[in-house]
């Protein structure tokens, strides 16, 4: 096919869920693409020569290369590229922030839209989870022993790229189930847990050992791994497990949730099902719920309230929509399923009634005044504009921070003043042969730059296990 | 799967379990919490280790039947498995020479003390116990703590054994006895008597540790679901506890906190009674 030919094909639109249907369970949202529309997808790569989409990689996949032979109808091929470079498709092809990576170098989004790299990525992933095995050669034993802190989306990546190596990797995971912020984060109807179960589930054929219940830093610490255990490196991706509060008045009233508590019931202990008498973790269902942030968690959490019956579902966020760090997509889900968006506001104290639960938050209106460090406009409270929004459930999803509880147990091991974990150029952190990546080296990142960081620290940790360096 | 080794009744609906739980017996120190969850789909809930035992790799839970999950694990037998253990969690209790340490435990707080009471002595205080049950089938671990004690003071709130009152009551005497020259009180119970014991003690001026166990689901701080107010600041009783200094715990709201999912913990109640009944026709 011609260049001009791949260029009248239109974008494929991806098949939702009704967005009203979709408001009240918790089903996938997105569909996935039908064969044809795949096929058409891809038809639309041009085949550049010096193909820029990779750049906006982490993981760097041979984009062009799979996406090629997914418009020459070679599923089999397209899925071995994608593989070679990324043990988490299914789960990449649902959560990355494309529009700001691979698409966002795409040719064809300078003239109108890019190529649906995401939803490709996914189509793909889907395909070989359920139409092949898992052709997987175990390579020859290098008798090292690697440690991996966490499941989440950087030690996956870190442990599957060390077991291509050779090396015996165990992951220890503090929760009953592995997956991280994959399980308890990100909500059934963006990432199944399903799909999560079977790319982890990949791993293990491929000889990881998962080890869950147990936490670094109480249940084993770093040392005792090194000195006790017989593991030759330690990879630490705990994650930024730490919910941040906004520190106003009110926060311990019944109906307050961090945004980690309230999504892990929901999602890790499948706490709306309590009501149907499927488990047994309680959440509370509010007729009026608001949510503070305006990130992906901030997404998550409102539109789980709204799927778990509030009406209205409300969004606070100080700033306006250019500044929200949410995926585009999300974002659109959010509007399209009723959310309401409440742009600059902030809360400034949340209300209670006689018997402890929360009835309202008081907010204020907030301005745009001039750049902060992070070159965004700051928001600046308007005098007396102070409202009430009432609410029965108060979610704040602002941010986390470094958990404290790995670092603190772990002598040698430096931290920045926010208590992120310092590492050099490859990942090493101040100890010799202990590396580290994803949110505890970063701060909230997204799944991608932890899988990122997880695959870089793994060819540093394989020169370091082979050649001491 | 974590193996139960023993499982028997210590007074009504109180159940020792011994569990093996190798990785966390090893590491296990007083005050140390772990979270259990019984079966699949079931919820996360913290429990203070009674003892553990290195060697064997075993742990010792005592457990009292308060809603349906601990039900669900106070009904299983020897043999059995309980599907999740994960810990030891939460900092351990500060053990320091204090002269003279009084313990006092309620419920099944009497166990959490135990190991406490071990560690105390081993660094030279004096310790006394004292542990209260509503009657005398309720007063439990006086034998095992008498290995470690100076003194038990039984006490039961009908006076059918031991001192008849509240533990309260029994702590008032000893403070007001100046030849005790008492150090510290270290406490583990139900809220309210851990703040009956904060209000005895504060005239006294003399240090209490309470030990808290509020709503729980990780337990490593990453929900903060477990949030308390201790002297005007806002605390994670899994990794900065779960053991306080009294007299800055706001109580009040601890026992509201701890009642927020009251309306579920009965339809859970509910739902496994009836399908306990309908089992059995």
């Amino acid at each position: 096919m011609k260049p001009a030919e791949r260029m009248k094909i239109d974008r494929q639109p991806m098949t939702e869920q009704d967005a009203s249907a979709r408001a009240k369970n918790f089903r996938e949202v997105n569909q996935g693409y039908a064969d044809e529309a795949a096929t058409q997808e891809a038809l639309r790569c041009l085949k550049c020569k010096d193909a820029k989409c990779v750049n906006g990689c982490p993981v760097g996949i041979d984009i062009a290369g799979f996406v090629g032979a997914v418009a020459d109808g070679d599923l089999n091929k397209a899925a071995n590229i994608l593989l070679a470079a990324n043990v988490l498709p299914g789960i990449t092809g649902r959560v990355c922030p494309q529009e700001t990576q691979c698409e966002q170098y795409c040719v064809r989004g300078k003239k109108g839209v890019s190529v649906g790299i995401g939803y490709l990525e996914r189509f793909v992933a889907d395909w070989a989870r359920e139409n092949r095995e898992d052709l997987f050669e175990p390579p020859p034993p290098t008798g090292k022993k690697v440690a991996v802190v966490g499941s989440g989306p950087a030690g996956l990546t870190c442990a599957g790229e060390l077991s291509k190596m050779g090396h015996a990797v165990t992951i220890f995971e503090a929760l009953h189930k592995a997956g991280g912020v994959l399980v308890y984060g990100i909500p059934e109807f963006r990432l199944p847990n399903h799909i999560v179960e079977a790319e982890v589930d990949g791993l293990r054929r491929r000889g990881v050992d998962i080890v869950t219940d147990v936490v670094i830093g109480q249940t084993y610490t770093i040392p005792e791994l090194l000195e006790e255990e017989g593991f030759h490196a330690v990879f630490v991706g705990n994650g930024a497990g730490l919910p941040v509060f906004q520190g106003i008045p009110g926060e311990n009233l019944k109906g307050v949730y961090s945004a980690n508590e309230f999504l892990t019931r929901v999602n890790l202990m499948g706490g709306y099902m309590f009501d149907a008498g499927e488990t047994d973790t309680p959440i509370i269902r509010a007729s009026q719920a608001v949510v503070v942030g305006g990130g992906n968690t901030a997404m998550d959490s409102v539109r789980t309230a709204k799927r778990l019956g509030a009406n209205p579902a409300t969004l606070i966020y100080r700033r306006s929509r250019e500044e929200m760090p949410a995926r585009v997509e999300e974002i659109k889900h959010a509007e399209e399923e009723g959310v309401i968006f409440r742009l600059l506001n902030n809360p400034i104290e949340i209300l209670g009634d006689d018997k402890g639960w929360v009835r309202a938050v008081r907010c204020i209106k907030m301005e745009l005044g001039e750049p902060d460090d992070s070159g965004r406009r700051r928001p600046v409270p308007v005098e007396g504009s102070e409202f009430e929004l009432p609410c029965q459930v108060f979610i704040e999803a602002i941010g986390t921070g470094a958990n404290p509880l790995l670092t603190q147990t772990t002598p040698g091991l430096e931290v920045n003043r926010w208590g992120n974990i310092i590492v050099d150029e490859n990942n090493m952190t101040s100890i010799p042969g202990v590396f580290a990546g994803g949110d505890i080296v970063r701060g909230g990142a997204t799944v991608i730059l932890a899988m990122g960081d997880g695959k870089g620290s793994s060819v540093a940790m394989h020169e370091y296990l082979m050649n001491g360096k | 799967m974590f193996p139960i080794r023993k499982a028997v009744w210590l007074a009504p609906k109180v159940r020792l379990i011994e569990v093996e739980a190798q990785r966390v017996a090893k590491h296990h120190q007083p005050g140390h919490f772990v979270i259990i969850r019984v079966r699949d789909p079931g919820e996360r809930i913290p429990l203070t280790m009674a003892t553990s035992d290195a060697q064997a790799g075993t742990i010792t839970l005592v457990v009292q039947v308060v809603g349906a999950t601990t039900e669900m694990l106070c009904d299983l037998e020897a043999g059995e498995s309980i599907l999740n253990v994960v810990g030891p969690l939460g900092k351990p209790t500060e053990i320091e020479d204090f002269g003279h340490a009084v313990l006092v435990g309620g419920g099944v707080g009497t166990a959490v003390i135990y190991p406490q009471a071990e560690a105390l002595k081993k660094v030279g205080n004096t310790v006394s116990a004292i542990i209260g049950g509503r009657t005398k089938e309720y007063v439990i671990f006086e034998k095992e703590l008498a290995e470690h004690c100076d003194v038990v003071h039984p006490c039961t709130d009908d006076g059918s054994y031991g001192y008849n009152g509240f533990v309260t009551g029994k702590l008032q005497e000893l403070l007001e006895d100046e030849s005790q020259k008492i150090g510290a009180v270290i406490t583990a119970g139900p809220v309210p008597m851990m703040r009956a014991i904060a209000k005895v003690t504060k005239p006294f001026n003399v240090r209490t540790i309470v030990s808290l166990n509020p709503i729980m689901v990780d337990g490593t701080g990453m929900c903060g679901g477990c949030r308390v107010s201790v002297g005007g600041e806002t605390k994670f009783a899994c990794v900065d506890g779960p053991e306080f200094e009294a007299q800055d715990v706001d109580f009040d709201e601890l026992v509201d906190r701890l009642a927020t999912y009251q309306t579920q913990e009965k339809i859970a109640w509910d739902r496994l009674h009836k399908c306990q009944d309908c089992s059995k026709s």
